[in-house]
């Protein structure tokens, strides 16, 4: 080969940056976000649900939020009439949050694993958890 | 023809898993076995091409060049566009690969009056190009945070930049806009322009078609067919930490994103793509512009058998001299004596 020392270097380098996902988790076991339901509202509830069914919150909650958001925000629209003909009142901190009270456990658990930082926390205050 | 083609291999590639995990229920197959045959062959393909070129040999000292060549010391010469060191071919090297510079150099011709050729300056091709392959390298970085757990800093970093346009929710990622956008100038440019669509090829449409594939199943994913992120991360460390498994409710549209995505690698060693290692071993490109200082040896080279002017002579000397022929070295007695001395002094 040709210039072999310099070819050789270069697919190292290259295989460095190619199998980085690999050789960098070799030997890990990957613990999957178990976002935790058990605060002191939830366990109240008979009937455990959500405003929508877990099916359609867990992809599509960030859209209802912000849908939410648009309503409460720039419509001045605080009731929202859920796909099983409910009535919940748009808000995070008094609707969302009641529920889940636990962010670091419940929110977070699952962003932090997707690499998400929603902005919500930019304006809304978040409660002091013990 | 070939955009057809091509259009129905894509359209095809992405039935495929349509069918095999939306009718069948083939997940470990679309979810594990493809990926990591892709991989595969993706790297040994790549590393097997640039190894063939590294055997073969460059006969001929051909450096592309479009400045002033290194000769006196009083003359300024072109550092990077008529490099004289090793260094400077690494300088333009670098640019190269870092800002497609020869492509920054491409005209437009037209005929001008007269049946003249004129040449005007044209930069669409670079700025479409650039901005693919820049938005293809951040999607890719982006990725990381389904192979790394906790996610690196710099790949959160990368996303805030990226989405801080903070348009809908999940954010509007820039980079996947604009990869879209630019794969598709490319494409457009390969069917409106003529003298390009007479040299394009199914090789050409193809990989095109297939990145818009890709990019547009992402896209989709991300902001309309929404699937579930955690279990997809699942499966992805799955196959990053060699202990692959295969989570339920994860959505056709991923399937067919990471089947497009599988093709792609899969495909890139046997293409033009491979322009990603062929662009180090391009002569044109990483020979320094020295021939006046080096001789360049074709490998090719064997020893040929020379007969040299001095040796002819020695054989037809007396010859030559009976017909008249002017002779370089009149050596008839003191020859042999010569030729002792010297191998006695050896």
């Amino acid at each position: 080969m040709y210039d072999g020392g310099k070819i050789i270097a270069g697919i190292v380098i290259f295989l460095i940056f190619a199998l980085f996902p690999i050789y960098s988790n070799i030997g890990k076991a990957y613990q999957p976000p178990k976002p935790k339901l058990d605060t002191p509202e939830i366990q109240k509830m008979v009937v455990k649900k959500c405003v929508e069914p877990k099916e359609y919150m867990i992809p599509e909650h960030m859209k209802l939020i912000v849908d939410w958001r648009d309503a409460a925000l720039r419509e001045a629209k605080r009731t929202y009439i859920n796909s099983r003909g409910e009535r919940y009142t748009i808000s995070l901190q008094n609707t969302c949050m009641k529920c889940h009270s636990n962010k670091k456990k419940f929110c977070d658990e699952c962003h932090k694993h997707a690499g998400v930082k929603p902005y919500c926390w930019d304006c809304h205050f978040v409660k002091e958890e013990e | 023809m070939g955009v057809w083609f091509s259009l129905i291999v894509v359209i095809g590639l992405i039935v495929f898993p349509l069918i095999g995990v939306g009718l069948l229920g083939l997940n470990a197959l679309f979810g594990i076995v493809v990926p990591y045959v892709a991989l595969v062959v993706f790297l040994v393909g790549l590393i097997y091409r640039v190894i063939t070129w590294g055997k073969t040999p460059v006969p001929f000292h051909i450096p592309t060049t479009c400045g002033q060549q290194k000769s006196f010391p009083w003359i300024k010469y072109s550092k990077l566009e008529s490099p004289a060191t090793g260094w400077e071919v690494f300088m333009r090297m670098f640019l190269e690969v870092v800002t497609f510079r020869s492509l920054f150099r491409n005209l437009r011709t037209e005929m001008g009056p007269g049946y003249r050729p004129v040449y005007g300056s044209t930069k669409w091709l670079w700025l479409a190009g650039i901005v693919f392959h820049y938005s293809f390298l951040i999607v890719l970085l982006r990725h990381l945070r389904f192979f790394r757990q906790p996610v690196p800093e710099f790949v959160s970093l990368i996303d805030s930049f990226d989405g801080f346009l903070q348009i809908g929710h999940p954010h509007l990622q820039i980079t996947g806009v604009t990869l879209l956008l630019a794969v598709f100038y490319l494409f457009l440019r390969r069917i409106f322009i003529p003298q390009v669509k007479y040299i394009s090829l199914p090789a050409d449409y193809f990989p095109l078609l297939l990145i818009m594939g890709i990019a547009g199943s992402g896209i989709l994913m991300r902001y309309f067919l929404k699937t579930d992120i955690i279990k997809v991360k699942e499966l992805t460390m799955g196959l990053a930490t060699l202990r692959p498994k295969v989570p339920d409710g994860i959505g056709v549209i991923f399937y067919i994103h990471l089947f497009l995505v599988s093709a792609l690698f899969a495909y890139f060693p046997f293409s033009k793509l491979v322009h990603l290692g062929g662009i180090f071993l391009s002569p044109t490109r990483n020979l320094a512009n020295n021939s006046r200082m080096k001789r360049h040896v074709n490998p090719w080279d064997y020893p040929v058998k020379v007969h040299t002017y001095e040796e002819y002579e020695e054989e037809f000397r007396e010859k030559m001299k009976m017909v008249g022929i002017p002779v370089e070295k009149d050596v008839e007695e003191e020859k042999p004596e010569e030729s002792e001395e010297s191998e006695q002094k050896e």
